[in-house]
């Protein structure tokens, strides 16, 4: 099962080694990871996604529950919960192509951020599948860079993740 | 970088602001501040070794004689020392090293900590702040390199940190599920030159560290009824119940329920190996009775204990009947291999201290004739094939069993000694033959299994009870792995007495070797290689006694024990064919599938 795990921890130099590392040592896979500080200067919200068992994942939580610099955590998919990846894609786009990449943008609500006679740039967000699905439709030939942000995850409703 | 990082110049200055109300507040360097906020914690020894990044520290201790340094001879060893210090005494180990090399040195010291949730602080010289990266003389990323063998570890970037990241230092080692902290400390945050205002924090505040403390009431109850239910039950208590200063509870718990004790190898001590109830360890080398009756019973009490792999066997094929009752402290040690019925984190003495409460106020009493049935089976596998009705071995040969040196170990010494052991076959006898009264009495690397561990862990042991016997029982390998620690033993007039089971070769290995490989034996002799042990000791001013007939076993090691003053080495030739039995069928097997001997198996 994927999970996406939210972790709230100190903002300090090693924290984020500490997470990977933990994840490398004992065989836990990540498949994405974004890092960056809240609101609050001292703390950072950390999102990773992997995939294990039930077991797993409640090995992985309690791990990460053990490092010292983790303040709390949550695995967004136990409950309701919205998750975003921002994609950066460029693609081949002269002649007949263009209106047709166009317009594939258009049914994926992408915006087309950067243009030239050949290629565009374009920016989607969304849940993983849904930029899996537009990478897909565009087609290996016409791809030219793919730059993904990982998966960043918040709780639905009046639910909270902080101190 | 997070705030209190950022605002260590403005909190200088409101300290200083405060000064002028409280004339009282020290100046002092980062080298200073270190050594007195040990002070503060109530070190009394540090374990360590000097080098250039270091040297700033070294001069604060010279300055001072409140805190007092043990040079070692290697780097390995300062962690070993301290390590025994703290597992014959509760109190938390201190380690000094320089940066490279120095803290290198130290790794195997901390990993052997780590996997047996040793408390243990290890300050690490470092080269200076703007140095670090470049490749600097003597730099090697400690925290980096530590970061998977630690609980935690610093770095300081300012002299001004240097109180409150020791106050947590000492505080995440020691609470919670004990560990190692490494703290690493550049040159130039404890230059001498310059000071800041030191005042040692009273409290402290740490948001994202809360170790559980009482166990969930709930749980507790529903675990008492289920003991109360159980008619095969059986207690197995683990190294948490040492850590946890539980052992005095669990022995009264048990007592009071009348039922069997099984201990891991961690666990040797925490309750009374001779006492009718214990059974024995369990697990790889356990009796034949209690890994017998592991796989029959119907509840497991499992305190302090990790189901660790050498205990478990097959874990799909572990105790088929039984309902596990889980106490750890650490929510990751419950259901990791096996899952618990009732998992319960806190920690041992509070959860055991609930129980008995609970015990005490229930009318319920334990089933009778379930449990002097049970009993009687385990009587029977007792006689059957236990190592304490009769000796499982040969006791008719010419040559000195391995087991008679422990047995006679046991009776010179009156069970009182402290034993600190290396890693082997010799280790295993220790564990079987010793029936360890008390708990810290018995001192060795379990998770790791660190060979060299032995006589420095004996050392630090030997820091703290200048009165009582300090054996290192160790094999001719072993020994040799730390062998240089002889000379520290010179200069602070240590007097262990090393028992050195000879059998001429890496003896559990051949062990393997002989029931794996078909007795090919791959690079474990190096008899004609060996050192003359009795020379060798002469040499560095001590005592050397050998022994290879059976009947002098006794009067030499007489003779070894009243040398109260001398560090004595016995070199005990012993059988060199001789394997530890019972030993668990593996891989595959359950924990009821044993050899009891080369020939027999369950
Ligand atoms: C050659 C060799 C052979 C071995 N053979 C055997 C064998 O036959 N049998 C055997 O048992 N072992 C054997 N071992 C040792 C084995 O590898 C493990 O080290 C050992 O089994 C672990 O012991 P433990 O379960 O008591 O856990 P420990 O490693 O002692 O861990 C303690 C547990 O208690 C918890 N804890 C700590 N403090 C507290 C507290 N205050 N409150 C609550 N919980 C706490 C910790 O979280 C942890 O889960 C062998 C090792 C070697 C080197
Ligand atoms: C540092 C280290 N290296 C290798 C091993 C693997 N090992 C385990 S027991 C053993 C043999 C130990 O020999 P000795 O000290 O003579 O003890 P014996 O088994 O002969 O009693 C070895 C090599 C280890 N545990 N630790
Ligand atoms: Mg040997």
């Amino acid at each position: 099962m994927r999970r996406i795990i939210s972790v709230l921890m100190e903002n300090e130099p090693g924290a984020l080694s500490r997470v990977v590392g933990l994840f490398s040592q004992r065989g836990y896979n990540i498949e994405t990871l974004t890092v960056a500080p809240t609101e609050d200067e001292t703390l950072s919200r950390l999102t990773v996604t992997t995939v294990g068992d039930d077991h797993k994942i409640e090995q992985i939580t309690k791990n990460l529950n053990k490092l010292i610099d983790v303040v709390k955590l949550v695995d967004l998919t136990e409950g309701q919960h919205i998750e975003r990846e921002l994609m950066l894609i460029k693609v081949k786009a002269s002649g007949a192509q263009r209106a047709e990449i166009k317009r594939c943008v258009d049914i994926f609500r992408g915006q087309i951020i950067d243009v030239t006679s050949t290629v565009y740039t374009i920016q989607i967000t969304g849940a993983s599948d849904k930029l899996d699905a537009f990478v897909q439709s565009v087609g290996d030939a016409a791809i030219l860079e793919v730059v993904r942000s990982g998966v960043s995850g918040i709780s639905r409703g009046e639910k909270v993740l902080s101190l | 970088m997070g705030a209190h990082k950022v605002s260590a110049a403005y909190s200088v200055r409101i300290i200083i602001g405060f000064l002028k109300e409280e004339k009282q507040v020290e100046m002092l360097s980062g080298g200073d501040m270190l050594i007195r906020s040990l002070q503060e914690e109530g070190v009394d020894l540090i374990f360590g070794y000097p080098g250039g990044a270091a040297l700033h520290i070294y001069d604060a201790i010279f300055k001072q004689d409140k805190v007092k340094h043990i040079l070692v001879r290697h780097e390995q060893s300062a962690t070993h020392a301290a390590d025994g210090y703290t597992r014959a005494t509760g109190r938390v180990g201190t380690v000094l090293v320089t940066s490279g090399p120095g803290a290198t040195n130290a790794i195997t010291g901390i990993a052997t900590a780590y996997m047996d949730s040793i408390p243990m602080v290890v300050i690490s010289g470092q080269v200076a702040t703007d140095k670090i990266g470049e490749d600097a003389f003597q730099e090697t990323d400690m925290v980096g390199v530590s970061r998977p063998i630690v609980k935690h570890s610093f770095m300081v970037k300012h002299a001004s940190e240097i109180p409150e990241i020791i106050k947590k230092a000492y505080h995440i080692a020691s609470t919670g599920r004990p560990g190692p902290v490494v703290v690493d400390v550049p040159k130039n945050t404890v230059d001498p030159m310059e000071t800041f205002p030191f005042e040692y924090p009273k409290k402290l505040k740490m948001r994202s560290y809360t170790p559980a403390a009482k166990g969930h009431s709930g749980q507790i109850k529903k675990a008492v009824s289920m003991l109360l239910k159980a008619k095969r039950p059986i207690i197995y208590s683990g190294g948490g119940v040492v850590q946890g200063e539980a052992s005095k509870l669990l022995t009264e718990l048990a007592q009071k329920l009348g039922y069997p004790v099984t201990n891991t190898l961690m666990g040797l001590g925490a309750y009374p190996g001779n006492d009718k109830q214990f059974v024995g360890m369990l697990g790889m080398h356990g009796t034949f009775e209690a890994n017998t009756a592991m796989h029959h019973c119907d509840l497991i009490l499992a305190v302090g204990a990790r189901f660790d792999d050498r205990v478990t066997n097959t874990t799909s094929k572990f105790c088929p009947n039984a309902k596990i009752i889980h106490i750890d402290i650490d929510p990751a040690s419950i259901s990791k291999t096996i899952t618990a019925d009732v998992p319960i984190v806190g920690s041992v003495d509070s959860v055991l201290t609930e129980m008995l409460d609970l015990l005490k106020e229930s009318k319920e009493k334990p089933d009778e004739a379930a449990l002097s049935d049970w009993w009687e089976q385990i009587n029977e596998w007792r006689e059957r094939h236990g190592i304490y009705t009769q000796p499982r071995y040969n006791t008719s040969g010419d040559m000195i069993m391995p087991q008679d040196v422990i047995k006679t170990l046991y009776e010179v010494t009156n069970g009182d000694a402290i034993v600190a052991s290396d890693v082997g076959q010799h280790q295993m006898f220790a564990a079987q033959y010793y029936p360890f009264k008390s708990p810290r009495q018995w001192i060795n690397s379990g998770g790791l299994g660190t060979m060299g561990f032995g006589l420095p862990a004996a050392m630090g042991a030997a820091f703290a009870f200048r009165d009582k016997d300090i054996v290192c029982v160790t094999g001719e390998g072993s020994i040799q792995m730390c062998i240089q620690e002889l000379s520290t033993l010179t200069q602070y007039g240590l007097p262990v007495k090393i028992i050195c089971l000879n059998n001429q070769a890496l003896g559990m290995v051949k062990q393997w070797q002989d029931m794996v490989y078909d007795s090919r034996y791959s690079e474990i002799h190096y008899e004609d290689s060996l050192p003359d042990f009795v020379k060798l000791m002469e040499a560095y001013g001590h005592v050397g006694i050998r022994v290879n007939k059976k009947e002098e076993l006794r009067e030499k090691m007489e003779e070894c024990f009243a040398l109260k003053d001398r560090v004595v080495f016995m070199d005990i030739y012993v059988d060199p064919s001789e394997h530890v039995y019972p030993m668990l069928v593996a891989p595959g097997g359950s924990m009821r599938d044993m050899w009891l001997s080369k020939t027999e198996r369950t």
